[in-house]
C-alpha cells in the first residue's frame, strides 16, 4: 500500500512541475511572440497597435537619413509595393545598406513612422532575411495569394 | 590528385563501415566470435580512412588548391595560414566531415579502451556506430561531396566568410563536434544494452566516463562560441537564445540529466530505462542540432546548405535514427528494468527531481525553438520567439534545480533525514541568505532577481563547500592530505562542477543585473562617462592587416586621474569580399569587462568626423565563462577515478605495447 501511495505522490509531483512548466510557458508564449508583418500589410493598418512587431523589405534606395548631431537614423523599408518610414536610435549592424535586405522590430509611432528598438541585417553580403525576401515576394504577386510553402522556402 | 584520393577514402571508409555496422551485429546475435572480431580492426580501418580524407581536405585548403570547389568558395590565397586550415570545417561539407572525423575517432576510442567489455557488449556498442557513421558518410558521398573538382579552374578563392575569421573558428567548432558526437558513444552503449536486455551497475560504469568526456568537451564547445559571439558580433551579448545556440545547448541539457542519472544507475541500479531513453535522447538532440544547423531550415552564419535534398537526407536519416531507437526502445524497455526502491527524501529523489526540471526546461527550449519553424510550415505567418520567452520560462526551472544542487551531494543513498540535511546545510544557507540580501548593495543597487541569483550561486559555493569540509572532518585518516586522498577524484570533480554552476550563476546575475549599454555619438576628443568611468575618444587611424584594410579607433578609458585602458575597437574591410567586420576592443578583468566597439562615421567628413560608438560595461562577465571551464575541468576530474584509470592504464600499456612489438 506504501510503495503505491508513493508512486501516486511521485506521479503528482511530476503531473504538478508539467503543469507549472506549461503555464510558464502559455503566459511567456502570450506575451513575448513577436509577430512579422509586410510594409503592404503595415500600410493597411493590419497591424497591431499596442505591442511590438517585425517588419521587414528592402531598404529604399537614397532613403537613409541622419538627424544631425545625435545617433537617430531615418530610412524607408520598402517591399516593392508599399513603403514604411523607420526611426532607430543606435548602432546600424554592419551589413546594414541601401538596396539590401533588413528586418527591423519595435511598435508604430503616433507620428505615423515605425520605431525600431531593434534592427537586423545578418551576415552575409549575398543573404537576404527570410521574412524580407517573403514580404517582396508576396507583395509582387499582390495581396491575394499568400506565398506556399515552397517559395517562402527558396532562397 | 590529392582530392581524388579523399574522396576515394570516403568511399572505402562508408564500405568499411558497413562492414562494421552488420557483421559484429550478427555476430552478436549468434554468438559467433569471429564475426564480432571484425568489429574492432573496422572502427579503427574505419577512422583512419576518414582522417585520412579529412587530412586530404585539410592539405587542399592550406595549398589553396582552387580546382576544388570546396576550397575556392570558402579559401583565399591571402587567407592566414591558421584559417585557411579551419576553412577545412568552414563549409557545410566540410563540417560534416568533421563530424564523421570525430564520429571515427570515437569509434577507434572505444575500440582501444573497451578490452574489458564483454566481447558481446563491445561488438555491439562498435556496431552501433559504425550504422551511426554509415549515415553520415552516405549522406557526404550522395549529396555533400567536399572534394568537388571544378572546371575551370578559378585563379582566386573567394575568400572564406569574414566572421569566420577568427581564432573561435579555430577551436569552437572541433570541441563542439567532439561533444555532440561523443554522446554517440553513450547512444550506442544505450541500444547495445536495450539489444542485449541487460542492463546493469557495471554497464553504467562502463559508459559513463565516455558520456561525462563528451558533456566536458561540449560545455567547452558552447563556451567558446558564447565568447566568441560575445567579441565578435560587436553586441556585446553572450547569449542570444538564437536557434543555432539552443541547437547546441539541448543536447548539453539532455547530457547533463543523464549524467546524473547514470550515477544513479551505477551506484543504485535505479533509473535504468530512464537513463537509456536519455541517452537515446541526447544523441538524437545532437543529431537534431545538426540538422537544424545544417540543413538551411534556420538561416544563421551556422546555416551554409540551401539545397533541399541535403534537408530530405538529413531528416529521413533522424527518423529512421530517432524513431528506430525509440521503437527499440519501447519493445525493451522492459527487460532493462526500473531498479531499486527509495524515499521521497533521498539522493535519488534529490536527482530524480534534477533530471525532471533538466528535461522541461529542455522541452520548453525545444518548444521555443521549434514553433516558428512548425507556424512557418503551416503557412500561418512568420514569428519569432524572442530571449524573453526563454527567459521568463528558464530561469524559474532551474531556480529549483539549483536549491537541489545544494541538497543532493549531502544527502544520503535511499533515505535521507530533513533535520539531519538541515544541521548539515545550515551553515549555507544563512550564507547564502546573507549574501542575497547584502551583495547587491555592494554592487551599488539591491535589486530583487539580482539577490535571488546571489542567493542561488551563494547556495551552490556554500553547500559545496560544506559537503568537503564535513567529508574531510568525517575521514578517519590522519592529516590533510591523507584525508583529501581519501575521497574519490570523481566525487572532485563533482564538486567543481558543481562550484563552477555558482561561479556561472553569479557572473549571468551580476553581468545582467548591473551591464551598462550606451551608443553614443563622439567628436575626435570628445569624451563620455559610462558606468564612472571616461571613454575619450582619440580618433581613427588606418592600418592594413594580412587580408583586410582596418579603420583603427583609439578610446582612451579613464577613471578620474587614473588611466585604466586603451582599446582599440576595429572597422575591417575585407579585400576579396568586400566584407565589413566589427572587431571589439575589450579589457577584461575579474570584476568586468570595458567593451568599446565601432558603428559607423556620422558627420560628412567621413572617417576623420564623429562616430556612432557602442560602449558597454559588463560587470563580472567573465565569471560566466570561468564557471563553464570549472565544470569541464570537473568533468575531466571525474574521469580521473581510479576505478576507471586502472583499466585505463591497462589498456594503454597493452595497446603501446602491441605497437612496440609490431614496430620490431
Amino acid at each position: 500500500m506504501k510503495a503505491r501511495y508513493r508512486r501516486f505522490a511521485w506521479i503528482g509531483l511530476g503531473l504538478a512541475a508539467v503543469g507549472i512548466a506549461v503555464a510558464l510557458v502559455l503566459s511567456a508564449f502570450r506575451s513575448n511572440l513577436v509577430f512579422f508583418f509586410t510594409p503592404s500589410q503595415v500600410v493597411a493598418h493590419e497591424v497591431p497597435q499596442s505591442r511590438p512587431f517585425r517588419v521587414g523589405g528592402l531598404v529604399e534606395a537614397g532613403s537613409l537619413r541622419r538627424d544631425p548631431g545625435s545617433l537617430t537614423v531615418h530610412f524607408l523599408v520598402t517591399d516593392t509595393a508599399k513603403t514604411v518610414p523607420v526611426t532607430y536610435t543606435g548602432l546600424l549592424p554592419d551589413l546594414f545598406k541601401e538596396g539590401k535586405g533588413v528586418v527591423a522590430q519595435g511598435r508604430m509611432g503616433a507620428d505615423g513612422a515605425f520605431h525600431a528598438t531593434e534592427v537586423l541585417a545578418k551576415h552575409d553580403e549575398n543573404y537576404m532575411p527570410p521574412e524580407a525576401k517573403s514580404a517582396i515576394e508576396q507583395a509582387q504577386r499582390g495581396p491575394e495569394s499568400m506565398p506556399s510553402l515552397h517559395e517562402a522556402r527558396a532562397r | 590528385m590529392i582530392p581524388e584520393l579523399g574522396h576515394f577514402a570516403l568511399i572505402v571508409a562508408l564500405l568499411v563501415a558497413i562492414v562494421q555496422g552488420v557483421l559484429p551485429m550478427i555476430g552478436a546475435a549468434r554468438r559467433d566470435s569471429a564475426l564480432m572480431a571484425v568489429a574492432v580492426p573496422a572502427a579503427r580501418a574505419q577512422f583512419a580512412l576518414v582522417a585520412l580524407a579529412f587530412g586530404c581536405l585539410a592539405w587542399s585548403f592550406v595549398t589553396s588548391d582552387f580546382s576544388v570547389q570546396n576550397v575556392a568558395v570558402n579559401s583565399n590565397s591571402h587567407l592566414p595560414l591558421r584559417y585557411r586550415f579551419a576553412a577545412t570545417w568552414g563549409s557545410h561539407e566540410g563540417s560534416l566531415l568533421l563530424w564523421a572525423l570525430m564520429l571515427g575517432g570515437w569509434g577507434f576510442a572505444v575500440s582501444v579502451f573497451s578490452r574489458n567489455l564483454p566481447q558481446v557488449l563491445r561488438a555491439r556498442v562498435l556496431a552501433v556506430m559504425g550504422l551511426v557513421a554509415i549515415g553520415f558518410l552516405l549522406f557526404m558521398l550522395a549529396a555533400s561531396d567536399p572534394f568537388l573538382r571544378l572546371v575551370p579552374v578559378p585563379p582566386e578563392g573567394r575568400d572564406l566568410n569574414a566572421l569566420l575569421q577568427d581564432p573561435g573558428m579555430v577551436v569552437h567548432p572541433p570541441m563542439l563536434y567532439m561533444g555532440y558526437v561523443g554522446f554517440s558513444v553513450a547512444f550506442a552503449f544505450a541500444i547495445a544494452a536495450l539489444i542485449g536486455g541487460k542492463l546493469d551497475a557495471s554497464w553504467a560504469r562502463w559508459s559513463r566516463p565516455w558520456t561525462t568526456v563528451a558533456w566536458s568537451f561540449l560545455t567547452i564547445g558552447i563556451a567558446l562560441g558564447s565568447i566568441w559571439s560575445y567579441y565578435t558580433l560587436g553586441w556585446g551579448g553572450w547569449w542570444f537564445w538564437d536557434p543555432v545556440e539552443n541547437a547546441s545547448f539541448m543536447p548539453w541539457l539532455a547530457g547533463t540529466a543523464l549524467i546524473h542519472s547514470l550515477a544513479v544507475t551505477e551506484k543504485r541500479g535505479a533509473f535504468r530505462s530512464w537513463t537509456v531513453l536519455l541517452a537515446i535522447l541526447a544523441f538524437s538532440l545532437s543529431l537534431i542540432g545538426t540538422f537544424l544547423v545544417r540543413s538551411g531550415v534556420l538561416t544563421s552564419v551556422h546555416a551554409f546548405a540551401t539545397d533541399p535534398a541535403r534537408g530530405t537526407f538529413i531528416l529521413g536519416f533522424l527518423a529512421i535514427v530517432i524513431g528506430g531507437s525509440l521503437t527499440l526502445y519501447a519493445f525493451r524497455a522492459g527487460a532493462v528494468g526500473a531498479g531499486g526502491e527509495f524515499a521521497p527524501v533521498s539522493r535519488e529523489s534529490m536527482l530524480l527531481g534534477n533530471n525532471i526540471l533538466l528535461i522541461i526546461a529542455l522541452a520548453s527550449v525545444l518548444l521555443g525553438t521549434l514553433y516558428p519553424l512548425f507556424i512557418d510550415a503551416l503557412n500561418l505567418g512568420k514569428i519569432s520567439v524572442g530571449p524573453p520567452y526563454f527567459d521568463s520560462v528558464f530561469y524559474p526551472l532551474m531556480a529549483p534545480m539549483i536549491f537541489l544542487m545544494g541538497v543532493g551531494p549531502i544527502a544520503s543513498w535511499r533515505k535521507a533525514r530533513i533535520p539531519d540535511l538541515w544541521t548539515r546545510l545550515r551553515w549555507a544557507a544563512y550564507v547564502a541568505a546573507a549574501t542575497g540580501v547584502l551583495a547587491p548593495f555592494a554592487m551599488g543597487r539591491w535589486k530583487p532577481l539580482v539577490a535571488l541569483g546571489l542567493l542561488l550561486a551563494a547556495w551552490v559555493a556554500g553547500a559545496t563547500a560544506s559537503a568537503l569540509l564535513q567529508r574531510l572532518r568525517a575521514a578517519p585518516q590522519r592529516g590533510i592530505v591523507a584525508k583529501l586522498r581519501a575521497n574519490s577524484p570523481a566525487w572532485y570533480g563533482m564538486l567543481l562542477a558543481h562550484l563552477g554552476v555558482a561561479a556561472f550563476i553569479a557572473g549571468v546575475t551580476l553581468v545582467k543585473g548591473y551591464e551598462v549599454e550606451r551608443d553614443v555619438r563622439l567628436d575626435v576628443g570628445q569624451g563620455v562617462e559610462v558606468g564612472g568611468d571616461t571613454y575619450t575618444f582619440r580618433g581613427i587611424v588606418p592600418q592594413a592587416g594580412p587580408n583586410y584594410d582596418a579603420l583603427v579607433g583609439t578610446v582612451e578609458v579613464t577613471r578620474g586621474d587614473r588611466h585604466v585602458a586603451t582599446l582599440r575597437p576595429q572597422k575591417r574591410t575585407y579585400r576579396a569580399s568586400g566584407e565589413v567586420m566589427t572587431e571589439a576592443s575589450i579589457q577584461s578583468g575579474i570584476l568586468g569587462d570595458h567593451y568599446v566597439s565601432l558603428g559607423e562615421p556620422v558627420t560628412a567628413q567621413g572617417t576623420s568626423g564623429a562616430w556612432a560608438v557602442r560602449i558597454y560595461v559588463k560587470p563580472f562577465v567573465d565569471w560566466i565563462w570561468f564557471g563553464c571551464l570549472l565544470m569541464a575541468l570537473g568533468g575531466f576530474t571525474a574521469i580521473a577515478d581510479r576505478r576507471y584509470r586502472l583499466a585505463l592504464r591497462h589498456r594503454l600499456a597493452s595497446v603501446l605495447g602491441a605497437a612496440a612489438r609490431g614496430a620490431t
